[in-house]
This record gives structure tokens, sequence and C-alpha cells, in this order.
């Protein structure tokens, strides 16, 4: 049956008869999620094994025979890469925003299908022109995720042949990529929602991701001009970021480029881009403590309000990533300044985080440890930002470990633990089964402990003044034996939480053909896409008719009620709350 | 008009119709109100029957209004990287900016480009009043003024090439080019849509079902034809 979509009424859905028209060139958002959460994640093991190949190198100098100082800055600027943009941000939007958007807010899909399916592909591509840069001569760019000119594509650093330019060229096709799922995202927010579904109701994921969205479609441009600007420098020989220079003995033809202009550009995407990553992720945790506490979150609406607040202030911040740059002390105390108010709200999701706990029917499931856990390394990582929001304390801390702990905790470790427990709540929904929960634990307690080791010795790393993004440190008075010991130490975790991902695939495959049936609402939560008449939802998502919501979506534990959850689509009958929460 | 509520026979509740919840809730534009709703007050105005799916507007005005905020800020962004790399409140920065010579067919082009965005105007105006002939005529001349914009675009490249000032030559040469292209791409981009709105005519669409398509067309038009009186504006004084 074809049922019209809610915003659109000239296009009917398309039913796809083939196998490869329902799998491969999909409209429907839930396959298209798939695609995206299944590209991404292949594309992020690259990134892990990568970082595991240079952890033994700073642990172990030498161990891994092939390692030379090219192939390091090659695997540490890929791993960077990777792991932000096309593993997190393509996760998080394209992969949880096409499931939920569509399913949380009672659509029967995205209202652009065919962009939709679009975007998809384009990411695709995006990460292919990626993977290729390793086949090309030269390799992939070595000039860190930064991709900093003039270094960036000056001969001398790796992969300044063609790396760089492949590497320019994935990042444009992922921007026009993200632009056309963007586009799809907001607009099913904004005019998909069902009846009853007013924004206040929609649940914390959906404006984690929506607001995550609008910052990304407002924040990508600037990266999209600095790249096709560094292609031109490169490639045609302009001189927009390139100054004067004498390379290896040789003038070059560039004059008069300004460096810092593609700093700014840079960033002006890159500190957004931290929260675009980041606000999914609240949203989402947001909505496993109240669902496996069994209570309403805590302050709903200032946590809406504090999401939108972050995302607005997140644009006004971007130069404390350039407090070493040489920046006008004034302009160093008023990025300085914005950057710190940014801890009052994000201070705000972390108390509500915690007070829904309180007194909370807390069940220790294996979504629930991740959630947590998330609460423990944002934490850690939030309050060393407020070091480096500083400036007097950023520039001596700037260029040694101290940093690389922070923003992996900040947003590599607690995104994701998000990411993880993200996808071990909505499994059952995705796929139908059920995974095996001694697994789950097992896999949540070697990650979570595991990352710790990794990153927290690396804060006591930085104080020593080790500094990051060396490929080997030698005999120096200035790294003492005992640091070289925690680096090796650090490898070592690094590479036992690698392997223990293993744990965590061979769980998804595995409980995928052979895991018990899932019901379709097994964690008895209230929103709309646990509520679907078949679980994994069919085409078009609620059959005949659309669900119409009476509620808000944290109606757990309701005094009075016979369950301790009321769905959105349950009416009113006087079990609702008619008092403060 | 004014309506009076209905109620619920069963509840004694108000009863709101699916257009009216649609407009009260989904579409609610006091941004405000909504949010400092408070939603965990189970509210009698949710209660709704009779749900006409067809009922909602397009989503594609909207998609476009959200894309134009993105070339705002890309466009914006290029301004901006313009009067940085002159080195405009930065003494010293920029010594070798060189005024890109203006050719007069810039001019020319700026009157097409006008006149394109003008012709979707009127069309549009057609379009709602159901002259076919009309939205034909205005269609085709619409698209062959873009296409005459973009020839003359490209022509202008060729002269400032010709002159010595290709690329390469001074930095404002090389924003003269990233600007002309960038906006010809999007031009390109919105032929895309006028070449299917102009098939659909011609495939015997009544010009009231492509309405909302020329109306579209015509926003973009005029939203491409304000970026580059803008940069033909910040080109011209500096």
């Amino acid at each position: 049956m074809a049922y019209a979509t809610l915003a659109d009424d000239l296009k009917e859905l398309h039913h796809p008869k083939t196998w490869v028209g329902k799998y491969v060139w999909s409209q429907d958002h839930k396959v298209i999620a798939v695609q995206y959460m299944a590209t991404a994640i292949g594309t992020g093991l690259i990134a892990l094994v990568l970082s595991d190949l240079f952890r033994l190198q700073i642990g172990f100098p030498g161990s891994v025979s092939f390692m030379t100082p090219e192939l390091y800055y090659q695997f540490i600027t890929m791993h960077g890469m990777i792991m932000v943009i096309y593993l997190l941000t393509a996760l998080f939007l394209g992969g949880f925003g096409n499931y939920l958007i569509p399913l949380m807010l009672g659509a029967r899909d995205m209202v652009f299908p065919f962009v939709n399916m679009m975007s998809y592909w384009f990411f695709l591509l995006a990460v292919l022109v990626l993977v290729a840069s390793f086949f090309v001569p030269g390799g992939p760019t070595g000039a860190g995720w930064t991709l900093y000119p003039p270094q960036a594509i000056l001969p001398g650093t790796p992969g300044r042949d063609m790396g760089i330019i492949l590497m320019l060229a994935s990042l444009a096709i992922f921007i026009i990529a993200f632009t056309m799922g963007g586009l799809n995202y907001v607009v099913t927010v904004l005019q998909a929602r069902t009846r009853g579904m007013t924004l206040m109701r929609m649940p914390l994921s959906i404006w984690g991701i929506f607001v995550a969205t609008i910052l990304a479609l407002l924040a990508f441009p600037a990266l999209f001009v600095g790249a096709v600007m560094m292609m031109l420098d490169r490639i045609l020989g302009t001189s927009f970021f390139m100054p004067a220079l004498i390379s290896m003995g040789q003038q070059l033809g560039y004059n008069g480029g300004s460096p810092i202009l593609f700093q700014h550009l840079f960033w002006f995407f890159g500190h957004p881009e931290v929260y675009i990553v980041a606000l999914p992720a609240f949203g989402i945790v947001s909505d496993l403590l109240s669902v496996h506490a069994r209570k309403n979150i805590f302050g709903y609406r200032m946590m809406v309000w504090a999401i939108v607040i972050i995302g607005g202030l997140s644009f006004i911040v971007w130069a404390h990533h350039m407090y070493v740059s040489g920046m006008n002390p004034y302009f160093g105390f008023f990025f300085a300044t914005s950057t710190l108010i940014i801890a009052v709200p994000t201070a705000i999701k972390v108390y509500n985080w915690v007070l829904t706990l309180w007194k909370g029917n807390i069940h220790f499931t294996v979504p629930m440890l991740f959630a947590i856990g998330f609460i423990f390394t944002f934490i850690n990582g939030g309050l060393t930002g407020l070091f480096l929001g500083n400036v007097s304390v950023d520039v001596p801390l700037s260029g040694t470990y101290f940093v690389v702990a922070h923003f992996h905790m900040v947003m590599g470790v607690s995104p994701i633990l998000v990411v993880f427990g993200a996808l071990y709540h909505w499994y059952p929904k995705i796929t139908g089964k059920m995974w095996n929960e001694k697994l789950g634990k097992l896999h949540f307690w070697l990650t979570f402990v595991g990352t710790y080791l990794i990153y927290f010795p690396m804060h006591y790393l930085g104080f020593l003044g080790m500094p990051r993004r060396y490929y080997e440190y030698g005999q120096t008075a200035l790294v003492p034996h005992s640091a070289h010991m925690l680096n090796a130490f650090i490898t070592v975790v690094a590479l036992a939480v690698g392997v223990s991902q293993l744990i965590f695939f061979y769980n998804m495959i595995w409980s995928y053909f052979y895991g018990p049936k899932a019901e379709g609402n097994p964690w008895k939560a209230t929103t709309l896409e646990w509520q679907t008449p078949e679980t994994p939802p069919a085409h078009g998502n609620w059959g005949p008719k659309l669900p119409t919501v009476y509620r808000w979506a944290y109606d757990y534990s309701v005094p009075g009620a016979p369950d301790d959850f009321i769905p959105q689509n349950v009416p009113a009958d006087g079990t609702s709350r008619h008092h403060r929460t | 008009m004014i309506s009076y509520p209905k109620t619920c026979r069963r509840t004694g509740q108000a009863v709101i119709t699916g257009h009216e919840a649609a407009r009260q809730e989904s579409f609610d534009v006091n941004i405000i109100r909504q949010l400092t709703e408070k939603p965990w007050l189970v509210k009698d105005r949710s209660i709704v029957e009779d749900i006409d799916e067809s009922a909602f507007p397009s989503a594609v005005p909207t998609g476009l209004w959200v894309y134009f905020a993105v070339a705002t800020v890309l466009f914006s962004l290029i301004a901006a990287a313009y009067l940085m790399r002159m080195g405009v409140g930065h003494p010293g920065e920029g010594l070798d900016w060189r005024s890109t010579p203006k050719p007069s067919l810039l001019w020319v082009n700026t009157v097409i480009l006008i006149l394109s965005s003008f012709t979707f105007q009127w069309t549009r105006a057609a379009a709602r009043r159901g002259q076919t002939d009309r939205v034909a005529i205005g269609l085709l001349t619409a698209g062959f003024f873009s296409f005459a914009f973009l020839v003359g675009q490209l022509t202008v490249w060729r002269q400032l090439a010709d002159a010595g000032y290709f690329l390469t030559a001074n930095p404002a040469n090389a924003f003269f080019y990233l600007i002309t292209m960038l906006h010809g791409l999007h031009l390109l981009g919105g032929l895309v849509a006028w070449s299917r709105t102009t098939a659909k005519l011609w495939d015997g669409f009544e010009p009231a079902e492509i309405s909302l398509s020329v109306d579209l067309c015509a926003i973009y038009w005029h939203f491409l034809l304000v970026v580059w009186l803008a940069f033909f504006y910040l080109m011209l004084s500096t």
C-alpha cells in the first residue's frame, strides 16, 4: 500500500520490489541509516587500526618495522580526520539522525527521500576518495587533521602530491553529502512531526540531532570554502593562504597569502564541529538515562534551552583553538570569556543528568552503563576544557599531551560511549533481535576502564611537558624514564581496548543471525519508535494511520498509572502529571 | 471566518480538526511560546480526530529557505575572506592586492541577470492566473537570460585571461574567479530545477500544478541576484 508522506501530499512513498531497490538504492530512511552506520563504523575501524599502529611507535619506538616518520604523520592525520568527520559526524547525524528523526516524530519518512538517498551515496563517494589516498603515489596527507597551510601543501610534507588533493576533494564531497542530508533532517523536524508532537514534546535525542544539524549546515560552508581555496592554491598556484616563502632553497611562486585566514575558516567550522558531535550525544544520553532509570528527565525545558544556547555560543568561540597563533591579547580575552561561558549551560546539563539518576529506579542495563560511563568521561574532559580555555594556561600546555588527553576524553571517548549505548539501545528495534547481555557488559567494562587508562595518564604526561606530534623522543632529560614507561603502558592498554572491540562486533553480528527475537518495546520506553506496529518497522513505519501524540516523552513512573511508563501516543485518562515535575 | 470549537462526544473536551491542529501545533510561528510550553502537562488541545494527511503544505519551500541560510553563510564567509585577504584592518597585510579590471561586459551580464529575475517574477504571476502560454514564454525567456548570463560570465573569464589576468595574477583575481565560479554553479543548479519545471509544462501539466515550482525558481533567482549584486558592489568598491 502506498501512503503519502506527511509533509508533501504530491509524492507517494516509492515501494521498491527488488532486493537491490530495497537494500541498495533505497529511499527508506531506515535503510539509509543502516548504510550510513555501517559505512561510518567500517571507516572508523580503519582509524582504530591506524591508532594502534602509531601507538606502537610511541610506546615501543621501532617495533613496527615499516613505520617511517612520514607514515606516522599520515596515520595520525587520517586517524583524526576519519574519527571526527567520517565516523562521528556521519554516525550521529547520518546514522542516528536518519533512523530516529522520522520514527521518533511519527513521520513515514524524511521529507525528501530521494535527496536523502543521494546524501548517502555522496558520503560513500567521499569515503572512497579518502581511502583511495592510501593507494596513490606519496600516500595520504600527513599534514595533521587541521591541514594548516603553508606546510600542508609544501614539498616535504607527506602526501603533498596527491594525498592532500584527495583529502580536500573528499571533504568537499562530504560537505555536499551532508548538506543534502541536513536539509532533510531540519525540514523533517520542522514540518513532518505528527499531530500533537509539539517542539517541546520531542525527545531530547531529536533536539540534540536537530540543533547539531543546524550547526553543521552553518559551519561546514567554512570548511568548504577553505578546502576549495586550498585546492586552488595547491593545483593552480593562487595565493589565498600561501605567503611568499623559500622552500628547500627555492623561491616559490606564492605571494602575500594569509595562513591565519585558513585557521579562522577551519576553526569557524572546527569548533561547532565539536558540538555537532557532542549535542546528539547529549540528547541521546538524556533519553538513555531517563528510560533506564525509569524516571523523567530532570529539567526538560532547561535541557532544551541549554542545547540551543550551547549551539549558539559554539559559533563565537572558535579562536580559542588559535591562542598560540600570535593573536591580539584582547582578541584572546574575548574568546576565553565566551569559551568559559559555555561551561554554564553545559554544567546545567551535567547536573540534570545526575539529578535524573537521583532516586531513579536505575537498571544497570548495557545502554545504561554506557550512559553513566559517558557522564564520568564527559565531566573529566569538560573540566580540562576549562583549563585550556584560558589563554595563559593554554599557551604552555597547547603543544603537549594534555591537549590530546582533553579532546579525546571530551569528544572522542564520551561520544563513542554514547554511540555504543545507543547502538545497544536501538539494536532490538533496528534488527528485531536481542544481543547477549554478558558480552555487552564485558565490552562496556573493557572499553570504559580501558579508555580511562589510556587517556587519564596523558594529563600527567602533558603536565610533564611531553610534546605531542613527535615521532620519537629519544633520550632527553625532558622526558624522564617514568614517562617512557607510562607511554608503553598506554600503548599496551590501547591495543587491548582495540582488540576488545571485537567482542562488540561478534555480539552484534552473531545476535543478528542467532540472537533471541526482540519484543517491540523491550525497554518499556515511551517514545514513538518503540510503538511501531512491526519490529523492525516496515516501510512507511506506521501502517495505515499515523500515531497521534498526547504527552511528552518522559512519562515514567507516573503516580497512579498501572505501568511505570506511558507511551506518547496514549491519550490522557487522568493519570497524567498535572503537577510540576 | 470564525470557526467554533467542536466538542468530543465521548469526553466533552474540545476537538480540533487536522487543519487547525496543524496550524496550532506544527506550524506555530511564535517560537517563544513554543519553547516555553510545559510539556509534562497533558493538554486537551492535542485531542485530534479526523486527520487529513494530505492537508499539510509542501516541505520544499522550507527546504529552500534552509538552503538559503547555508548559501548565505557560504557567500558571507567568502566576502569575509576577501576583506581579510585585502588586509582590511591589518596594516602591513595584503600589500600584493591589486584591483581587478572590471570589463564593461560585467555590467551587461548584471542587467541580463536582473532581467531573468524579473521574467521569473512575471511568470510567477502568470502561473498563478493559469495562463499557460504566458508561463511557457516566461520560462523560456528566463532560461534564455540565465544561459546568456552564464555565457557572458565565461566570456569575461576569457577577456580577463587574454588580458593577462588569470587566477594567479593577483589575489583579487583569484577571488573574482572563485566567486563567479561558485555563483555560476549555483545558477546551473537552479537551471536543473528550471528545466524540470519547463519539461513538466511541455508534458501537459496545468500552470496551477507547476505554480509552486515556478514560485521557488523565482525566489531562488532573486536570491542569486542579490548575491551577485552584493559581490559586484564589493568588487567595484575595492
